[in-house]
């Protein structure tokens, strides 16, 4: 009620793989809340990768392709109609129908229709077995029919066509491509590439035929059909496949008057609107200064324009390179910019190696210091070189056919170095990442190439830049220095694992005087809650005494998570998940008293949004007074034991895993370590409790418990291995003990448990050797340590409701009993939530709540 | 920035937090005060952090970024000196700063105009 008014009713139609980055874009821009989404997608898959789809045929399958995901899209709340397409749209009442005669409004609508193969009128172009190449559908379809053929045909030697053809050799059958230009790839590659790259093709023993006008298709003698061509030749095959290019899909956009352009195309500015403002289109159905763009990369942009138009942003598509490098059956094939020397005055050196089969060709600038295009068949490893010089203008080298020379060592170094790109050049085309984006990327904590495609996503595309992108991020990772890197920070030239023994090793006890003895500044939020961690893995001190609590983050100075407005969250420690219906009840009548937002969260307990800090210590004494500790959701520490019911109460259960989960979660209660821990016990092999998702999680058996390490949900997800297999309890505890200590003495700051684990060298094995069979002789030190912790441990919050001094901080003001004015909440299903800044300015809010 | 009047009293000494903030109401305006015990110096600057858009920088943890002595945003972790109020990371995005000193136990703060 208080959002219905503020939400847009978006419909978008087609979810093929620009229709899925824009939804992509669209939940990457933080603004789903503000929309109201339904995706109609005509096929009965959601998108997938069209552009491996000849994977299909060499062992990929439909989930392998596939890009949209419906339990993702639930997530984002889309509501989401597979088999489903829109009939008709009209404008005036902001309407679409579909074919299965839903009627839906709009406020914006997005079309997002792809193309259709186009297949020439040739008499008997709709005979049996005449197929095209564009979904799974069609896939299947061709392979049904491969099974009663030998021959296939494709007509279309165009990037598509090969592909197709590529599809049909994986199929097993004898494979003929009917191109009617002279050459393949007539669009992308010179005569001297296409003849290059037929020579490449047809030693893999597909049959190409160039300059073949297709007249007639009828009943064939040796085959089902027979193909007749206009100088008197025949072919006879049992399966024609079209790839003789792409046509928009504008019909909807004709239907309801739309401009279109003359050969078709949804006509669309440089904000990606059609000539109604509230109609967007995007990908191949739509048509940007007269040209259509048939890839990827292009329709992705268009995509986050399209969003960012949405969202009030000001993105512009104002075209895209159409340069390309791809595989066709082993072959690489790339195709830059002016590839056939069309602009005035350029000039072209070639290289053909006829032995090896390598045919490549730069076009420049009549002066020779700008490169305008290039061709490379038989080997494009250059192309990410290429590419970066005629994007960005460099200026090219003396001799610019040392660009594409082989390079015979001696003193030749001529590829352009990763260095020399400016912080602008585009690296990924797909999804629009820059050099800069990489370097960011890196600076913000990424240390591997899996880290900065995981982030960036750049090479996650077409992949065409793997490569560059290799190059690029080896390159900045040598710049910075291994040793350099791992400094914690610059008042630090340690690691943590340095600072963690010098700790230990010296007895230190204060910040400060780790930072006299070894540091230089006055610290930072990266190592004084770093340093904070160790001590207190170390210590175990109480972490608000005076020389500890200015190394907190406020959530653990608090010892509460802040959320986006300033207020906190509590999460009040419910050990295994178990918790008493009074319990419960104490749990409900605070948070009615202060207002609180409440969340049950994936660890089994109960998060109270919405806490004022002056509020925070009120909260706790009330929890405190009916028995509940602090749950550390703040800190960097055991978060969670996860359990399910087990063996008490379920038909299957093996053993007690919820009695199990209380007695680990109160043992290892408060443990403060290089990043959050969490565990879980499942009390049968169905495995209900998760814990093989776990940093550690425990499976019962018939003869004891399976320990699993190492396993994270999260960004990036990670199976946890197999450790040790029935044990005792008593083993059990001790292998934790151990292993828990040898992570927080080893690890590096916020550094999970698995990626520590693949780290370490020698990996699980070694892990087993330390913890197991006790190799460094440290078994028993870790095993004091942990005792210690256990030992001394006591709840934070209890400890500082009883100090006086340590309340002092919980107030807003500490000269006013005011409280922060900017804290305004608005009632959304029945509970609170932040306003948003538009909210707050509003001169008559909709519903505040105090 | 021109001065309005002279130094005013904020709070008290008991207050402060060593090595760390508290915020403070000054005229209607929200305050975060950092208190340096080593220096034996306050640092006043606005506690609204203009980039999570809530009043919060006084629960920034302090440090020093090269020579500047910096609070961090708890939010998103822009950095903003503790001296002139710049935002490290966007010049732009700056926040107020007002002289502050210790008066004997006490904490006061200079009105100024910015």
């Amino acid at each position: 009620m208080t959002t219905a008014n503020k939400t847009t009713k978006l419909v978008v139609a087609g979810n093929g793989m620009v229709g899925h980055q824009f939804l992509q874009s669209l939940a990457d821009s933080g603004q789903l809340d503000n929309f109201e989404v339904t995706v109609f997608c005509e096929e009965s898959r959601l998108a997938y990768d069209r552009v491996h789809l000849s994977a299909y045929f060499s062992g990929s399958s439909a989930a392998d392709l596939a890009m949209g995901d419906a339990e993702l899209y639930r997530s984002w709340g889309l509501n989401v109609l597979t088999g489903e397409k829109v009939t008709a749209i009209d404008r005036s009442s902001k309407t679409v129908t579909t074919d299965k005669a839903t009627s839906l409004s709009y406020d914006k609508l997005v079309l997002a229709t792809g193309s259709y193969p186009f297949i020439p009128p040739v008499p008997g172009h709709d005979r049996d077995q005449c197929l095209v190449y564009r979904t799974i559908d069609d896939l299947e379809a061709i392979e049904a029919t491969a099974q009663k053929s030998k021959v296939g045909v494709v007509i279309g030697g165009g990037l598509l066509g090969l592909e197709a053809a590529k599809a049909l050799t994986d199929l097993g059958m004898e494979t003929h491509v009917i191109e009617f230009a002279p050459r393949l790839m007539a669009v992308q590659l010179d005569n001297g590439g296409g003849a290059m790259l037929r020579q490449k093709i047809e030693a893999l023993g597909v049959k190409v035929h160039t300059g073949k006008n297709t007249q007639l298709i009828e009943d064939g003698s040796e085959c089902f059909h027979r193909m007749n061509f206009a100088d008197g030749e025949t072919l006879e095959t049992d399966l024609i496949l079209f790839s003789a290019g792409i046509r928009p899909r504008d019909e909807l956009a004709k239907q309801c008057d739309l401009e279109l352009g003359e050969r078709g195309g949804i006509v669309i500015n440089n904000q990606c609107q059609t000539s109604d403002p509230d109609i967007y289109a995007i990908g191949e159905c739509a048509l940007w200064n007269k040209q259509i763009f048939g890839l990827v990369a292009p329709g992705y942009q268009m995509a986050k324009v399209a969003v960012s138009n949405l969202t009030q942003g000001n993105d512009q598509f104002t075209g895209a390179d159409m340069s390309t490098k791809l595989k066709l059956m082993g072959v690489d094939v790339a195709s830059i910019g002016d590839a056939h020397g069309r602009t005035p005055g350029s000039r072209s050196y070639t290289f053909v190696d006829e032995r090896d089969e390598i045919y490549k060709k730069i076009v420049v600038s009549e002066d020779g210091k700008i490169l305008l295009g290039a061709i490379l068949v038989g080997d494009a490893e250059e192309y990410g070189t290429l590419l970066q010089y005629m994007l960005n203008g460099i200026h090219l080298p003396e001799y610019p056919d040392s660009l594409i020379l082989p390079n015979r060592g001696d003193d030749a170094q001529t590829g352009l170095g990763v260095a020399a790109l400016p912080e602008t050049a585009q690296i990924c085309s797909c999804h629009d990442v820059s050099k800069g984006d990489v370097r960011a990327s890196l600076d913000g904590g990424c240390c591997t190439l899996g880290d900065v495609k995981g982030v960036t996503k750049a090479a996650t595309g077409c992949g065409g830049c793997a490569a560059l992108l290799t190059d690029l991020v080896n390159h900045e990772l040598e710049e910075m220095g291994v040793e350099v890197n791992r400094d914690l920070c610059e008042h630090f030239p340690y690691t943590r694992q340095d600072l963690y023994n010098l700790i230990r090793v010296e007895e230190i006890k204060s910040f400060d005087e780790l930072l006299a003895k070894y540091g230089k500044g006055h610290g930072c939020e990266i190592c004084k809650p770093t340093v904070g961690s160790i001590l207190a893995s170390c210590w175990n001190d109480y972490i608000l005494t005076e020389k500890n609590v200015s190394l907190q983050d406020t959530n653990d100075t608090f010892m509460a998570n802040m959320q986006k407005d300033g207020t906190y969250s509590v999460v009040p420690r419910v050990p295994g998940g178990e918790i008493t219906p009074d319990k419960l009840i104490v749990l409900g009548q605070v948070a009615k008293k202060y207002n609180l937002y409440t969340k049950i969260t994936g660890g089994q307990r109960v998060d109270l949004f919405g806490a004022r800090l002056e509020e925070l210590p009120l909260i706790w004494a009330e929890l405190v007074d009916a028995g509940f500790e602090t749950g550390h959701a703040y800190g960097k520490s055991l978060r969670t034991v996860k359990s399910c019911v087990g063996s008490t109460w379920c038909r299957y259960g093996v053993d007690d895993s919820v009695g199990l989960a209380i007695e680990i979660e109160d043992r290892y209660k408060g443990l403060r370590s290089p990043h959050k821990i969490k565990f879980a016990v499942s009390g049968c092999t169905r495995e209900c409790a998760e814990a093989q998702s776990k940093d550690v999680g425990i499976i019962a058996t018939e003869n004891g418990w399976n320990l699993y390490v190492c396993g994270n949900g999260g960004m990036k997800p990670r199976h946890a291995d197999l450790f040790a297999t029935d044990l005792d309890k008593e083993t059990l505890i001790k292998y934790i003990d151990r292993l828990l200590m040898f992570y927080i003495k080893t690890a590096d700051r916020l550094q999970r448990t698995s990626v520590w684990m693949e780290n370490l060298e020698g990996g699980l094995d070694y892990l087993r050797d330390v913890i197991i069979n006790d190799t460094l002789g440290l078994a028993e030190e870790l095993e004091q340590q942990m005792s210690h912790v256990v030992g001394t441990y006591e709840c934070e919050w209890k400890k500082t409701l009883e100090d006086p001094e340590a309340l002092k901080r919980f107030r807003h003001f500490v000269n006013a009993d005011e409280t922060d004015s900017n804290i305004v909440f608005i009632e959304e299903r029945g509970q609170v939530r932040p306003a948003t800044p538009e909210e707050k300015i509003q001169p008559e809010p909709i519903k505040m709540v105090s | 920035m021109t001065t309005l009047n002279n130094w005013i009293d904020v709070c008290s000494q008991d207050d402060l937090v060593a090595n760390s903030g508290v915020c403070a109401l000054v005229n209607g305006e929200q305050v975060a005060l950092f208190y340096l015990p080593e220096q034996e110096a306050v640092f006043a600057v606005g506690n609204y952090d203009p980039f999570g858009e809530a009043n919060i920088l006084s629960r920034g943890l302090i440090g020093s970024l090269g020579d500047a002595l910096v609070v961090a945003s708890p939010l998103y972790k822009q950095h903003f000196c503790l001296k002139t109020g710049r935002c490290l990371e966007e010049e732009g995005k700056s926040i107020k700063a007002w002289p502050a000193r210790l008066n004997g136990t006490q904490v006061q703060l200079m009105p100024v105009k910015h």
